[in-house]
């Protein structure tokens, strides 16, 4: 702003270098909106120009990698926080996202209290693997494109524009070391959509999607039980009881479930459910619960021959 | 020869093999949220690898009349970071005449860790107070800039001594209660009772942590209008407030062992 008033202003810039002349040039930086609270968004400068600190090095990103990558140098001293399950899919009655909410740097569970979704703005959802602060930083950002393609264009983002946003952005910074696994999730006017953006730049369409180490787990509960036309309660268990098959068998994943359901008003927060309690008695009274806990040990009590004692003698 | 010459030259020419910018001074931060209130503490020992640089190097610091703010890691980064906190909380001030709210300074903070992506700090940030609605809140971020609002955090050297305690303390996590009692609050802790636990956070740590000893520093952090007198008697000693009859910030000094 003060930019462009010197432009206009008569022989601004003859003016001879006084002291008080170099405090205007040094105010030139902030513009009169923002001065102060300089308004950035981390590598956004006050004129909204993205600037990154990097070392100057010849191989920056080879830096990065020494010193943050636990799984080539467990000893390395920056830990980033890793290791997760999260799942979306979509069903007749809209999109389920069901997350864990541990947070591991090496072996160490850093965190079980993790935010795995983050709310966009209040119907996109995105989701959270591999590095937590890439995940929460950009999906943050994303949120303030949205807002302003919302003003721009007096509509909401598609989720197909928004998670195409996403994935160019991450593109941009391919090779320096980002890590994001992500499912941007919405209603928009085509209906339920789900995209999977990661930061090597893959961007994918789909019914069906499962991030992180505990994935593998999650499909195998979540593919057998999977069905287009699934009541919104059995979509909703089923999602639970995929996170909480993750949980149980990958030690990178656990501690709590974060139920999430897109609708066609936006999306709900549905509950959050403890891995351990789910394993003997349940998500409790919810909608979709069968009843009992989700255990092997719990659902097959007296049904099995090798149980002595519970078999029936009598008949 | 023509070629000869350059590949003399690249035999002499020194090479770099590794550019390492970063140490560890040890040390372990804590932060705690009550109801009303917030502990936001540290010890003061620096080390580097098993030498003691120095018996009294601050890790706690406070930011505005209710806002505290740990860090541990490297200490130049630390050091650095603080005073670019500190500074642009300043142009805040200046620019809209009111103190910066303790959830904007958490995200201001996630912006400035983010900024370095690339060439991180190496810090480990714990950010305390009260919140504008009255309430006692901790935040906690890695050194590239995620952020949870918690209940509790311990970091540094000694966190993988101090947090299952917490966990077990705060959250009452694998506590039952007994018949007929009420059921635990999470968050819900009276003042003292967060102090001792911190205090002895601190003692058990040194007792089995080289690298946590010397002094303990707990910065409380009182919602406007809560009753002091329990911290006073302790012996706090009260810091100069901006504002009058808002937030106070106390600080509450103990020795640890210094082997």
């Amino acid at each position: 702003m003060n930019t462009f008033v010197s432009r206009f202003a008569p022989s601004s810039s003859a003016l001879p270098h006084s002291k008080g002349a170099i405090a205007v040039e040094d105010d030139e930086k902030y513009s009169d909106l923002t001065w102060g609270s300089q308004a950035g968004f981390g590598h956004l400068g006050t004129k909204g120009i993205p600037s990154f600190k990097v070392p100057s090095l010849a191989d920056p990103s080879a830096f990065l990698r020494m010193h943050t990558d636990d799984y080539a140098d467990p000893s390395c001293r920056i830990k980033i926080q890793h290791g997760t399950t999260t799942l979306a899919f979509r069903f007749k009655g809209g999109i389920i996202v069901a997350v864990d909410s541990r947070a591991t740097a090496g072996s160490y569970i850093a965190s079980g209290t993790v935010k795995k979704v983050i709310e966009i703005n209040p119907y996109l959802l995105g989701t959270m693997a591999g590095g937590a602060a890439d995940c929460q930083y950009w999906e943050t950002y994303l949120g303030i494109e949205c807002r302003l393609h919302e003003l721009r264009n007096r509509e909401r983002i598609s989720v197909a524009a928004a998670s195409k946003f996403l994935s160019n952005l991450v593109y941009s910074y391919k090779g320096m070391g980002l890590s994001m696994g992500t499912m941007i999730c919405g209603w928009d006017k085509t209906g339920p959509a789900l995209f999977y953006v990661d930061s090597d730049g893959t961007r994918l369409k789909g019914d069906i999607f499962s991030v992180g180490s505990g994935s593998t787990y999650a499909y195998g509960v979540l593919d057998q039980g999977y069905h287009w036309d699934l009541s919104d309660e059995d979509a909703q268990e089923l999602g639970r009881r995929s996170i909480y098959a993750a949980g149980h068998r990958d030690a990178y994943s656990g501690n709590t479930i974060n139920l999430y359901h897109v609708k066609e008003q936006g999306w709900e927060f549905l509950g959050n459910y403890d891995v351990t309690k789910m394993h003997y008695d349940g998500p409790g009274n919810v909608p979709g619960a069968t009843g009992g806990g989700y255990g092997y040990e719990v659902r097959t009590a007296g049904r099995s021959a090798s149980d002595a004692d519970a078999i029936d003698t009598s008949a | 020869m023509a070629l000869a010459q350059p590949l003399y030259a690249d035999q002499h020419r020194p090479i770099q093999h590794q550019f390492n910018p970063y140490a560890e001074n040890g040390g372990t931060i804590l932060a705690i949220a009550g109801k009303d209130f917030s502990v936001i503490a540290g010890d003061t020992r620096q080390t580097e690898g098993y030498s003691i640089q120095t018996r009294y190097a601050p890790k706690v610091f406070k930011l505005t009349d209710r806002a505290v703010l740990a860090v541990n890691g490297f200490q130049a980064d630390c050091s650095t970071f603080v005073k670019k906190v500190k500074q642009r909380i300043e142009w805040y001030r200046h620019a809209h005449s009111k103190q910066m709210p303790l959830k904007a300074i958490a995200r201001m903070i996630q912006g400035m860790l983010y900024g370095k992506r690339f060439f991180p700090y190496y810090t480990y940030n714990i950010l305390g107070g009260i919140e504008e609605d009255g309430t006692g809140a901790v935040y906690s971020f890695d050194p590239v800039g995620s952020y949870e609002r918690e209940a509790c955090r311990a970091a540094g050297a000694a966190s993988s001594l101090i947090q299952p305690f917490l966990d077990n303390q705060i959250y009452f996590k694998n506590q039952t209660p007994a018949p007929g009692a009420a059921p635990f609050e999470p968050g819900n802790l009276p003042m003292d009772t967060v102090l001792s636990i911190v205090i002895d956070s601190f003692t058990s740590a040194t007792e089995r942590h080289i690298e946590v000893g010397d002094g303990l520093e707990m910065f409380v952090v009182v919602a406007p209008g809560r009753d002091v007198a329990g911290v006073q008697s302790l012996g706090a000693e009260e810091l100069p407030a901006l504002t009058p009859e808002g937030e106070r910030i106390f600080v509450l000094r103990r020795d640890l062992k210094k082997d």
